[in-house]
């Protein structure tokens, strides 16, 4: 069992993010929200404005700013889809 | 015969001149290609994940958002046309303009009535000098498209089209705006740097591919509950479409461009060199005439003298 997550984040314009991550942390229109490994199947629809945070193996964690967004766990990994996402400024440093 | 000279050396000027502007539109319109590719392959994984996710939604959830049902009878057809804003790109506009007609009649043909939306300066100059009713249009940006015009296009047609549910067929229903009951959209495909094709495709109501699944699907959970994600899912995944399709476009109209200026260029060309060689000729013709001329004359005077 693959105890990391494939993580990618997909803005309209570009692939801005992709990579391994041990849990990814967002906001949906329900309530905040843990994903880690071997998650259940999901989808969901970002608050607006929300945050991602993925925290990676090395214990870093990023951040990014999206807005319209929608987040989608499967049991290959997990996808954000944002119509805009930018790193938060008060975290990009890594 | 000096005249002639004169008039030869001013037409090559003209074609000089000319050949700079089409030899620097190709130039650009060559980077520029290289730059749209970029932009439909970094558009392609948003366009893949957002499929991904509406078939999963398609196939957990019974589908009956407006934008999915067909309607019936359909009064009303919305077309997107796509063209760009500037001339010098060959045959690009009017192939996609003559697509667009067939549309039209072929949707006249059926009893329906049509709602023209126009993106780009040369499509809207071309109904607007006819004198065509234009429901919509948006222009300044064919060559860089970016995700906010395509969200401006989408909602505006998906209004267009929401606003089409009540209409009946005497009027426009009790909300009194005219709606769409179907929307099109003919765009510019690009298949290589020498062939593009204008294409017509139906964008609302739409079908959700239901892809064939071996096995029993994952129960997926959903947050907010999956009617909610598909309403706020589907206007997104037509502006995606949308904007698929401008950026396409806009590879399509450079290239188109790159090689009416490339022909135009070559042709400045070999004008050039017709017109060199003419000038040329004219130019020995004339002296050859003036030679001929001084030595006639020499001749004469030198006759009449041994004469006296």
């Amino acid at each position: 069992m693959a105890r990391q997550l494939h993580v990618e984040l997909v803005a309209v314009e570009e692939k801005v993010w992709s990579g391994d991550a041990d849990i990814v942390m967002a906001r949906t229109t329900e309530g905040d929200l843990g994903v880690l490994p071997g998650h259940a199947p999901l989808l969901g629809q970002l608050a607006e404005p929300g945050q991602v945070r993925i925290k990676h193996s090395g214990g870093q964690e990023i951040a990014f700013d999206v807005s319209g967004g929608f987040l989608s766990v499967t049991a290959t990994g997990v996808t954000v889809l944002a119509e805009s996402c930018t790193p938060a400024s008060a975290q990009a440093a890594h | 015969m000096a005249g002639q000279v004169q008039a030869l050396r001013r037409r090559i000027r003209t074609v000089k001149s000319t050949k700079k502007i089409t030899k620097a539109q190709e130039l650009v319109a060559t980077s520029r290609i290289g730059k749209a590719q970029e932009r439909v392959a970094a558009s392609r994984p948003y366009a893949e994940a957002i499929t991904g996710v509406l078939t999963a939604l398609a196939t957990n959830t019974n589908v009956d958002h407006p934008l999915l049902v067909p309607r019936n009878p359909v009064r009303r057809a919305g077309v997107l046309l796509v063209t760009s804003d500037r001339g010098l790109c060959g045959g690009y506009n009017a192939n996609a303009i003559r697509q667009t007609e067939q549309l039209i009649a072929r949707l006249r043909a059926d009893g329906k009535q049509v709602a023209l939306y126009v993106s780009g300066r040369k499509g809207v100059a071309y109904y607007r000098f006819r004198g065509r009713e234009i429901a919509g249009s948006w222009t300044g940006f064919s060559e860089q498209p970016r995700f906010e015009n395509a969200r401006e296009i989408g909602e505006t047609l998906i209004q267009a089209f929401v606003n089409g549910a009540d209409d009946t067929v005497d009027g426009p229903g009790p909300d009194g705006i005219y709606g769409v009951d179907e929307l099109y959209m003919v765009h510019t495909e690009f298949r290589s740097l020498m062939t593009q094709v204008p294409v017509a495709r139906i964008v609302a109501p739409m079908e959700v591919e239901e892809q064939e699944v071996s096995g029993p699907l994952p129960a997926y959970e959903f947050e907010p509950e999956a009617e909610e994600l598909l309403e706020a899912l589907l206007p997104k995944y037509i502006n995606t479409r949308i904007f698929a399709a401008l950026l396409d476009s806009a590879a399509s109209e450079s290239a188109a461009r790159r090689r009416a200026m490339k022909s135009a260029s070559d042709n400045a060309d070999d004008l050039l060199k017709r017109y060199t060689r003419e000038m040329n000729s004219a130019r020995q013709a004339a002296i050859t005439q003036e030679i001929s001329e001084i030595v006639g004359g020499a001749n004469a005077l030198a006759a009449t003298g041994s004469d006296v």
